[in-house]
């Protein structure tokens, strides 16, 4: 069918497609692939103007922290193995081990352990083992690249950034959760509500999808500041200060994610047949039964790519996260704000691209593991609303 | 499904929207009529200082906050009616600027400035993110299939990326003597500064929005181009139909919907400019809406947010992306009611 297309298309409008697809994804991998590079560089090498010393980083080498020949040969090895295994093999075991309905479950749990080994193998194995073998292997052991890992140990352990990243997991964790729980309740029960009220609920959703957060924040921020005041005669002396407190951030995520969460979820609900919550019901199931025992099994690529989305929203978002949170007890991205505005020395400039990549390097693996969810999520309620 | 299955059903998101969205909303608007002050008392302080000849007293009438029981300042709240709107407007600031018939000094009234930048900001980047959404899905849709997948991955980094980060890795590309200054500059043959003026920081704004957001055009688009019709391009062909009128009158109307849809989702996200601001440290020279209310709300030095203004500011920012989203809503709509007939 899409013979006639190819055979048709000439030579130089195939060839010009391959160039502009080449340019974009220099374009599109460019900024993130330069600040990694400068993100293990001095700060000498990592402002430079020359481009080439950005890359090489003579003074960084000239410090003796470098990598060597074999360090670049086994870490290439070892990551493009690694893509390789999550995008076959990884799949495959999870399926094959995840007891019968709860294959998503099953899929956060070889993710994550799979992620940690992979730390734990790039991270602290593979380093120890290769500073031996660079000793033995004479010219190929020498350092070619400047390497250092010196901001990343100031941004983690100094900075107390493993802090942040205890706020941002505790964050997220608690988005993903909350919010795919009343989702898919409610995505499900608009999707199969034909009547009037689903439609005018989803209407005001759309709607409510477009308020921009300040907004929000704006109608939060006093009531939170003063809610041990306000909430006194309810809750005497016990009443808690919502400013803060990561709970009450994650309820004001969950909230502004629900609205995204419902349309994207009633429409992988939509997909699934009718028929076979009528069987179920037929079976003697009640309707939440039907939908726990029933539908949901076969939910869990909606589910998980869902997830994904909120996911995604509660670890990027700035806005929320740095009003509600004490600015000394924030997640990660309102905390990089305060480095790279600390414009005192050069060091800190680095030290602050350090953070970013760390947090950025999560959402690389991300999208290696759940790049199929992640499209047929954006494509979801398109085609088919 | 009866009502009350259904309720039950949607209960606990309904719930939370309304706690959490509708009545925050409400809240704002009540609040943009209130202004929260410190009391203050009107004092007649008398203070000594020791000289050679005694003591000499100076008395001074000082106006102080007053302090209550729990140590903090008391504060009271009153109902301003529109003053609120006042202060964010500045009318005449406004009619001042415009009877010297001056744009700059419009410009410098900071409400005027976000929503310029705004709406500008909104109404540009729209059309380049579909155009160039849809230039990359057709190149994908061109290609061999074993290279899809390795580009897709490659096109969807850009999108996933935490914002503020993204915006600080161009920054970084370009900040001093960054890699890419140091290119223009050997181009162009003289001195650049990236930061040092409105317009170059609005461009590179203006790119990092399209780098983040034309990916996700580009997937759906892409999604949508697997389901032409192939027996109408066939027919297309076989009427002689040139590669350009084949894209223009079977595949661009085929897309319409998605275009549709991404137009929607970039208007609302695009008018919520603001991580573009924090990332460039773009303050002292280009401002958004959402940024300005951000800044009403961060306290200042002595820990006094202006929650009055911010949630005029709010307000008026919301009744922006209204009338912004009405033409397309309203395409929707109509749409809607064509099926339905």
């Amino acid at each position: 069918m899409k013979d006639i297309n190819l055979i048709k298309q000439p030579l130089t409008l195939r060839f010009s497609s391959y160039f502009f697809l080449i340019f974009w994804c220099i374009v599109a991998a460019f900024p993130i692939f330069w600040i990694s590079v400068i993100s293990v560089k001095l700060p000498l090498d990592a402002f430079n103007s020359n481009a080439l010393n950005v890359i090489f980083g003579p003074a960084t080498l000239s410090q003796g922290k470098g990598l060597s020949f074999i360090d670049i040969t086994v870490g290439l090895a070892i990551i493009l193995f690694t893509a390789k295994l999550t995008t076959g093999w990884l799949g495959r075991k999870v399926n094959q081990y995840s007891p019968n309905g709860y294959v998503g479950f099953g899929w956060i749990i070889g993710s994550m352990t799979f992620g940690i080994s992979f730390i734990v193998v790039f991270f602290a194995i593979m380093p120890s083992i290769l500073s031996v073998l660079n000793e033995y292997t004479g010219v190929l052991g020498n350092n070619i690249i400047g390497f250092s890992t010196e901001h990343y140990s100031t941004v983690w352990f100094e900075r107390d950034f493993i802090n942040n990243f205890k706020n941002s997991l505790l964050v997220t964790t608690g988005v993903v959760s909350i919010s795919l729980t009343f989702g898919t309740l409610a995505g499900y029960g608009l999707a199969r509500s034909g009547s009037n009220l689903a439609f005018w609920i989803l209407i005001i959703a759309l709607v409510f999808r477009a308020l921009p957060h300040s907004v929000l924040v704006t109608g939060y921020l006093p009531f939170f500041i003063n809610s041990a005041e306000i909430l006194r005669p309810i809750f005497g002396d016990a009443a808690p200060t919502f400013y803060g407190m990561p709970w009450a951030t994650v309820a004001v995520l969950v909230a502004i994610n629900q609205p995204f969460t419902i349309w994207m979820l009633r429409s992988f609900f939509q997909s699934i047949p009718a028929e076979l919550d009528e069987a179920a019901r037929v079976d003697g199931c009640s309707h939440f039964q039907a939908f726990r025992r029933v539908i949901m099994p076969v939910m869990w690529p909606g589910v998980i790519t869902t997830g994904l989305f909120s996911f995604l929203l509660a670890y990027n978002d700035f806005l929320v996260t740095s009003m509600l949170l004490e600015a000394q007890n924030t997640t990660m991205v309102p905390a990089i704000a305060s480095m790279f505005n600390m414009e005192t020395t050069t060091t800190d400039q680095v030290v602050a691209v350090a953070a970013a990549v760390s947090i950025i390097a999560p959402l690389f693996f991300l999208v290696m593991f759940f790049q199929r969810q992640i499209v047929s999520g954006l494509t979801a309620g398109a085609v088919k609303g | 499904m009866n009502k009350k299955t259904f309720l039950a059903f949607i209960g606990p998101s309904v719930l939370m929207m309304v706690l959490f969205i509708a009545l925050p909303l409400a809240t704002v608007l009540k609040q943009s009529f209130y202004q929260t002050q410190s009391v203050y008392e009107t004092l007649e302080v008398e203070t000594c200082s020791p000289t050679f000849t005694g003591q000499v007293c100076i008395k001074e009438i000082k106006t102080i906050p007053i302090i209550g029981d729990n140590g903090k300042v008391i504060t009271q709240t009153n109902y301003v009616g529109l003053s609120n709107y006042q202060n964010v407007l500045e009318f005449p600031r406004v009619i001042a600027a415009f009877a010297n018939n001056s744009w700059h000094e419009f410009m410098l009234i900071d409400f005027w400035k976000a929503l310029r930048f705004t709406l500008s900001f909104t109404l540009i980047t729209l059309p380049l993110v579909l155009f160039f959404g849809l230039l990359i899905a057709l190149c994908i849709n061109n290609v061999a299939k074993s290279i899809r997948g390795p580009v897709i991955f490659v096109s969807l980094l850009p999108m996933i990326i935490t914002p503020v980060i993204g915006a600080l890795a161009i920054r970084w590309l370009f900040i001093g003597d960054g890699v890419l200054t140091s290119f223009l500059e050997w181009w162009f043959a003289k001195d650049i500064a990236m930061f040092a003026q409105a317009w170059t920081i609005e461009f590179m704004m203006t790119f990092y929005r399209v780098w983040h957001v034309a990916p996700f055009a580009a997937i759906v688009f892409y999604a949508g181009l697997q389901t032409v019709n192939q027996d109408t391009i066939e027919s297309a062909i076989i009427d002689g139909a040139s590669r350009w009128q084949k894209l223009r009158f079977v595949i661009l109307p085929h897309l319409m919907p998605l275009i549709v849809f991404v137009t929607l989702i970039h208007l609302m996200d695009a008018y919520r400019v603001f991580e573009e601001v924090i990332g460039f440290s773009s303050q002292a020279h280009v401002i958004s809406l959402q940024w300005l209310t951000y800044d009403f709300l961060t306290a200042d030095l002595m820990g006094n947010r202006s929650i009055g203004r911010a949630s005029a500011s709010s307000m008026l920012t919301m009744i922006g992306i209204t009338l912004l989203l009405i033409p397309v809503l309203r395409g929707v709509w109509n749409d809607y009611k064509g099926k339905r007939l």
